[in-house]
């Protein structure tokens, strides 16, 4: 398919179902609306399924029965309703269903704003829900690795049998740019859905149950060290970032999504002003990308942490830095998006910033 | 020869005494000199000729303990 | 004389002791949706959703695919597993606080969508596995841990009818409510089970069976004087009734 102009919400569910969706529950909710609208239409027309529910409560439920009797799942929704979904995503993750989640931020807390935001990286990266458990959540910057991601993410859900989150925030939802929706995606070997609760005729001899409950405690120990071991292999094979002009910088940025590109625009800016600043881009922010601050050049004066929050991923970067440099952070929040003159001046007066 | 044949689950027995009280020939009793070993006492009958094979107990029965036949 | 037999355990019920407390009307109820799918020989091609309660561990107990729901959200979960397998026969068992308390809007927005699963809504008044609270359809003056002086509807409202506000909603096929306190009503149910079943096989729409069970052990009673109180002040609350046959409107 050539490229085509196309919003990033709309560009979400028309890559959901290059992905393999099968199924969409969703439920009304700024800044994501157009995913449901553009897939009410798609859906019915090509014999999927597609339920406006009564609440996120209920959709993330709808997700976990379908996902439990096999099907490939999206649902969508925006912070406050991401909240509401946090046990059924506990529910999921504890059964070891496959689903995609995506979540377009806006401002909170509490009802908050319609505006851009990135103030649930915590609710993204540690969770709502209850227990030990983990949602492998990608962060893309662009709508073309939004699309790449969700189609990969149908796979990468299936293969670790767990919840995936593709995490945007409003303005990249509702803004457009040109994309290519067929652009390869990694190839993955995917067992078929034999634990699928859809009927014993479909496998004789065995009784599928979806669960999550294990009274006996050496049990759900037992399977709480499983889902470790899943978790552990996720953290080899998925973490994924870019470094961005990092051959030995005066300082580093690390930023995700649309304040990785507001800081690309300041580090040519920087880069005029003769500060060569580079960019730590996480793009998975669960696992989050440990390694890319071991190979920080020793030149490096500090590191800027900018997010449209009051400092979320700060912690992550503070954990993985161990001490080795200092750290400053600038953020913006409520739904204010930074322009980049305000992250040049963050770098250039970075003592001012400074957190640690 | 009696119309019924009662057989019984001994262990999933939880000597409720639903079907004690339904039985329409009164029946069955609850042994108390037997346990199972959950610890319940055991359904018995008390003269089988008189089982009139209507199954009521098999019906009320919460746990399946009691299977009934009847002469053919 | 040979014999033959006229009543045994149904195929549908796994070898699992059923976890309820003697006497407990739930074991009666899974006899007869077992029965029901067994005799409507569906049983492959069912996936059973189990609530949280009292029933939470039905999925050991039905010999089908289950999925086991997070408290509330059964009607929720069957949706999702219907509409991916409209071919399957799919059925949610839930008790009165699941369905009627934190699941009351599933449960009717399931049934205001028509959507094509049979509920099976085990309505005994309390909450038994947490150990005898206040359930929303528990009984004026009914002493319970949480409302220790009885149910006073000044301060905790009046029994909730789920089934007769069910009634008004047009995706509802079938919809009534039993009991299983004596053997002429356990056959009644048991017909009624078995319609909603029949009903969801020819894709009438959602299909609602409210079954009035006991609670011995919370309510404090034996089992047999547990069924009496279901007849004498339950029913009086929740009269037994066919609230709605699509059905017959068509033939």
């Amino acid at each position: 398919m050539a490229k085509v102009l196309m919003k990033g919400n709309e560009a979400i569910a028309l890559a959901a179902i290059k992905g393999g969706c099968d199924a969409f529950f969703g439920y009304p909710i700024t800044p994501q609306n157009e995913v449901p609208e553009y897939l009410a239409k798609y859906m019915n027309e090509h014999g999927k399924v597609f339920v406006q529910a009564e609440s996120e409560v209920a959709a993330i439920n709808m997700v976990y029965g379908a996902a439990g009797a096999g099907a490939r799942v999206l649902t969508s929704s925006s912070s406050p309703g991401i909240a509401l979904k946090q046990e059924g995503i506990t529910y999921l993750a504890g059964s070891q269903l496959p689903c995609v989640i995506c979540s377009v931020m806006r401002g909170g807390p509490g009802l908050g704003s319609i505006q851009p935001s990135q103030g649930d990286y915590n609710q993204a990266t540690r969770g709502g829900g209850n227990g030990d458990y983990h949602v492998i959540v990608f962060a893309p910057e662009t709508i073309q690795e939004t699309i790449d991601t969700m189609k990969e993410s149908f796979d990468i859900a299936d293969y670790y049998r767990n919840p995936v989150m593709i995490l945007v925030d409003g303005l990249i939802g509702q803004m457009m740019e040109s994309v290519d929706f067929d652009r390869p995606v990694k190839q993955r070997f995917l067992p078929p859905k034999d634990w699928a609760a859809n009927g014993t005729k479909n496998h004789p001899g065995r009784r599928n149950v979806i669960n999550s409950l294990y009274l006996e405690p050496k049990e759900l120990e037992d399977h709480n060290l499983r889902l470790a071991k899943k978790y552990a292999l996720v953290m080899q094979n998925e973490t994924r970032y870019e470094m961005i002009n990092m051959e030995d910088p005066d300082y580093v940025i690390v930023a995700y999504g649309t304040m990785s590109r507001v800081a690309r625009s300041a580090i040519e800016i920087l880069e005029q002003a003769k500060l060569k600043v580079g960019i730590i881009r996480p793009i998975s922010l669960w696992p989050f990308p440990k390694q890319a601050f071991d190979q920080i050049g020793e030149n490096c004066k500090g590191i800027l942490v900018t997010e449209m929050s009051l400092g979320q991923m700060l912690q992550d970067v503070q954990i993985s830095n161990r001490g080795r440099h200092p750290i400053a952070f600038y953020g913006r929040s409520g739904g204010v998006v930074p322009e980049p003159e305000e992250i040049v001046s963050a770098v250039q007066n970075f003592e001012k910033w400074r957190v640690e | 020869m009696p119309k019924g044949r009662l057989t019984f689950d001994y262990e999933k027995c939880k000597g409720c005494g639903v079907c004690v009280a339904f039985c329409p020939v009164k029946i069955l009793y609850l042994d108390k000199s037997t346990l199972n070993k959950a610890g319940y006492n055991l359904i018995r009958v008390t003269d089988e000729e008189k089982c009139i094979g209507c199954a009521t107990c098999g019906l009320m029965c919460p746990d399946s303990v009691i299977t009934v036949e009847v002469m053919k | 004389m040979d014999y033959e037999v006229k009543y045994q355990k149904s195929k549908v019920l796994t070898d699992n002791p059923l976890s309820y407390c003697p006497g407990c009307t739930h074991g009666i109820i899974h006899k007869l949706v077992a029965e029901s799918l067994e005799e409507l020989g569906v049983i492959d091609h069912t996936v059973g959703i189990a609530s949280v309660g009292c029933s939470v561990f039905s999925y050991q107990f039905f010999n089908a695919d289950m999925e086991q729901a997070a408290h509330g959200r059964a009607c929720a979960v069957a949706t999702g597993v219907k509409r991916i397998h409209p071919d399957n026969v799919v059925f949610t068992y839930q008790g009165d606080g699941d369905l009627a308390s934190i699941g009351i809007a599933e449960t009717i927005h399931a049934a205001n969508r028509g959507e094509n699963i049979t509920v099976i809504f085990v309505n005994n008044a309390i909450y038994g596995m947490t150990g005898g609270q206040m359930a929303p359809t528990s009984l004026i003056g009914q002493k319970t841990t949480t409302s220790p002086f009885g149910r006073d509807s000044h301060l905790h409202g009046n029994p909730i009818k789920v089934s007769e506000m069910l009634q008004h909603l047009d995706g509802v096929a079938y919809l009534e409510r039993v009991s299983v306190h004596n053997p002429a009503n356990v056959r009644k149910a048991k017909k009624a089970i078995k319609k909603a079943f029949e009903y969801q096989i020819q894709k009438k729409g959602f299909t609602l069976i409210e079954v009035l069970s006991t609670c011995p052990v919370n309510w404090g009673k034996t089992p047999v004087d547990a069924m009496k109180w279901v007849e004498e002040s339950m029913i009086p609350v929740f009269p037994l009734k066919l609230f709605k046959d699509a059905g017959e409107q068509h033939e």
